[in-house]
């Protein structure tokens, strides 16, 4: 046949159909003929490819390439289906906002909502200091633990959200400003001082000079047993958990030179309804605590105790 | 047809295939024009039994999704459901989740070795009775004949030039076709949702499109698949008569034209000048005739034939008519016929069916079954896997105890609601709190309630003492009903240090 560059090509016997010429070790091929209903498939398909180019993006040009005569595109379809979706999420945004805050631990299902559609925003909002994890790390707040600068009820956490932390020009933020000892405390009274704080937690004996020292310069924010107050943001000092680190070090730089982190207010670039499931979000993340007026039982109220 | 694997029988005796390629001088031919093939009528003990698998399978295809089963009021009571929207798969008694695909994956290397079981011991036999291709091709057949008349007819209003006669002829027949290929597609879909309620939302227009779309893809494969395509989808589209004839082996039971005995052809008439001069066949084609895929038998073993053993039928009718005896075209094996072939006696049936190939295949297709039927008898239906935190691993408290978040998913495989009891086992002073039981109620276990055939998943945090050691521990859960069914999930506890 025409693929026969050989001049063997014979028609074998028991078929009656024509070999290629080809032979290995006396197998020869057979060149059956394609079933002609095979070859119009194959002008179908050329058919359909042709239509296919007129109506449906197409061929590469420089710029961009061609749309096709019914204007599909793939960023369209992901764009009708996003707007489908934000449609459908409609009905939950307004429950969302509609119900008060403190009652939406009661609505477990709008809770678990709320929840998810947090876990979403903070990915993409909080996880650049917070961590994927909402772990944190030294100056940036674990998230996950029972351990509140500023409280950790839902009302709370939402406020943190809005107004952020030392946001100037925002009346509602939160502020704390601890003042720096460097040049006010001799290098005595700073190592007895840092001293007195390990033992707070236990990390170092007593001592009576730190502890007077801690009365008269620390005690009014953090309280005289170093439990910290909410109302201040002023930290708990007795406790396992240190923003800036536990060693006596990391420690005594905080006391010469505190640091004061940052955290933007959010109010002015999400809308509240995304706000509110943050602020589900994070308490959902085993720290989270009872309203206080909810907290009657004495079980719940250890949690009170940071 | 050609084939290439026709090599055992002595063909240089035959007569050439009608449909031969190019002699030499004839103009090169890429493409072969299709023969239409008309089968003839024709009954006997194979007709019989084709009709009879068509009518068993037609039936339970058609049937089966109008089953009913009680399963309560938490599941649905279709006897056979694929619920792909729900993940679940519903067969009589049996339940599979997702997670149990191994079951289906089980089924199909049993339909596997099945075939490869039934092969090697009767040959193309799927092929003949059972294959939807063929099943729907003889149905389409039988419209034709309907229709049209027999083959003679139907090759006679093939030629006729297109007048309003054949016009109507063939719109009423098509109509037909299609008429049977819609309720071959709407019978497909009750398969995959409850069937009333899926015919009454079909037919009122409210059913899911896609319920529409596979009704109308189906209807046209099997328009084009049963009504024309027919023989060209064994020949030249399905791989099954490939892989076949690798397994078909000198022990296969086939179709075997017994060309010793029928060569050289004679009719009656010459044959009677001659009573030496020939064998017994008489070249009466009645075999070509009746042949659903349009193959000559006498050519051999070949890729066209689907051993429906119509031609038997056929030949056994004539043969009885000139008063030879049955059995020219005959279900035999390759090494019967050798042995007939040289004057000995065939092996009986028994020895052919029962040998160690097919034992072997027998005994590993019943494995399968057993095993799987073992894992459907003992498997609980009641599920846990707890899955760590990784991001953070553990949280130190501010008390300086540790605790580490697990997900744990329960799985409730009954279809009514439960509750389950959740306990850590090891891990001593260890105590656990979830989303919906608050840490002031932290306690060793927690009690879950799970819907009816759902999986319920949840938070738990595990906090243990400071100091705790990094140590392997494990969640248990218990169904609380009369069942008590158990599983448990082994975990690690992690602790700040990298202790390990």
């Amino acid at each position: 046949m025409a693929n026969d560059p050989s001049g063997k090509s014979r028609i074998d016997e028991p078929t009656g159909t024509q070999t290629v010429g080809h032979e290995w070790d006396g197998i020869e091929e057979l060149d059956t003929p394609m079933p002609r209903w095979w070859l119009w498939t194959f002008v179908l398909t050329i058919v359909f490819a042709a239509v296919y180019v007129v109506l449906y993006p197409a061929w590469p040009m420089i710029t961009s390439g061609t749309e096709g005569t019914l204007g599909w595109s793939s960023r369209g379809d992901l764009a009708a289906e996003l707007q489908a979706e934000r449609g459908r999420r409609e009905p939950l945004r307004q429950a969302l906002a509609n119900i008060p805050l403190e009652r939406l631990p009661e609505d477990s299902a709008l809770m678990a909502q709320a929840v998810a559609g947090g876990r979403a925003a903070f990915l993409v909002n909080c996880v650049q200091c917070h961590g994927a994890g909402a772990a944190g790390s030294k100056g940036y707040p674990n998230l996950n633990d029972d351990d509140w600068l500023w409280g950790g009820d839902l009302r709370a956490i939402e406020m943190t959200l809005l107004h952020g932390i030392r946001q100037q020009g925002d009346d509602a933020t939160r502020t704390s400003m601890m003042p720096a000892f460097a040049g006010v405390l001799s290098a005595q009274e700073l190592a007895a001082v840092t001293d007195h704080v390990l033992s707070l937690s236990g990390k170092a004996d007593p001592n009576t000079a730190g502890a007077q020292i801690f009365t008269n310069n620390c005690a009014s924010c953090h309280g005289p047993e170093g439990t910290g107050d909410r109302a201040f943001g002023a930290p708990n000092l007795s406790d396992a958990i240190w923003l800036y680190g536990s060693k006596r070090d990391e420690i005594t730089r905080q006391i010469l030179a505190p640091r004061q982190g940052v955290m933007p207010a959010w109010q002015h670039r999400l809308d509240p309804v995304t706000i509110k499931m943050l602020a589900a979000y994070v308490h959902s993340l085993g720290g989270g605590e009872d309203f206080v007026e909810a907290a009657e039982t004495p079980a719940v109220k250890v949690d009170e105790q940071p | 047809m050609n084939s290439p694997n026709s090599s055992w029988a002595d063909l240089s005796k035959i007569s050439k295939p009608e449909n031969s390629g190019p002699e030499n001088g004839d103009p090169v031919q890429f493409f072969e024009k299709r023969r239409q093939v008309h089968p003839q009528r024709i009954d006997g003990n194979f007709r019989r039994f084709k009709w009879l698998v068509m009518f068993v399978t037609l039936a339970i295809y058609y049937i089966t999704p109008w089953l009913r089963w009680d399963r309560g009021p938490f599941a649905p009571d279709q006897a056979v459901l694929v619920d792909l929207a729900h993940r679940r798969f519903y067969m009589f008694g049996i339940e599979i989740w997702p997670h149990e695909f191994y079951f289906v994956a089980g089924l199909l290397i049993m339909a596997g070795i099945g075939l490869f079981l039934v092969t090697s011991a009767v040959g193309r036999a799927w092929c003949g009775y059972a294959c939807p291709q063929t099943v729907w091709t003889d149905v389409f057949q039988h419209v034709d004949r309907f229709v049209d008349g027999d083959r003679n007819a139907r090759m006679r209003l093939d030629k006729a030039p297109w007048g309003a006669g054949k016009i109507a002829r063939r719109s009423f027949k098509w109509a037909i076709y299609l008429f049977i290929s819609f309720w071959t597609g709407g019978a497909w879909i009750m398969y995959f949702a409850d069937a009333p309620t899926l015919t009454v939302d079909f037919w009122s227009g409210t059913a899911n499109p896609i319920a529409y779309v596979t009704v109308t893809i189906l209807t046209l494969t099997t328009f084009l698949l049963g009504g024309f395509m027919r023989e060209q989808v064994c020949i030249y589209m399905c791989p099954w008569p490939r892989i076949q004839s690798a397994m078909l082996d000198e022990k296969s039971l086939l179709v075997t034209y017994k060309d010793w005995r029928g060569e050289p052809r004679g009719s009656v008439k010459k044959a009677k000048r001659d009573p030496d001069g020939f064998g017994d066949c008489i070249d009466c084609n009645q075999c070509v005739a009746v042949c659903p895929t349009g193959i000559d038998i006498r050519e051999g073993p070949q890729i066209g034939c689907i051993t429906c053993a119509l031609c038997i039928d056929a030949c056994n009718r004539v043969m009885d008519e000139v008063g030879r005896p049955r059995g020219l075209i005959d279900y035999a094996t390759l090494e019967d016929c050798e042995r007939e072939a040289a004057g000995e006696d065939p092996r009986p049936v028994w020895k052919t069916l029962l040998r160690p190939r097919t034992l072997i295949y027998s005994g590993i297709w019943g494995t399968i079954g057993l095993t799987l039927l073992f894992a459907l008898g003992t498997r609980t239906h009641t599920e846990l896997s707890a899955a760590a935190d990784r991001n953070p691993p553990f949280m130190l408290m501010s008390d300086g105890s540790i605790r580490n978040a697990f997900t744990l998913k329960i799985r409730n495989m009954e279809s009514r609601p439960r509750s389950f009891t959740v306990e850590l086992e090891g891990l001593k002073d260890a105590v656990m709190w979830s989303g919906t039981v608050s840490r002031g109620a932290a306690a060793r276990s927690l009690e879950v309630d799970v819907p009816a055939d759902q999986t319920a998943a949840m938070r738990a945090y595990v906090v243990a003492p400071a100091d705790t050691p990094a140590q392997d521990f494990a969640f248990t859960v218990a169904s609380r009903d009369e069942q008590a069914e158990t599983d448990r999930s082994d975990v690690r506890f992690a602790v700040p240090g990298g202790a390990e």
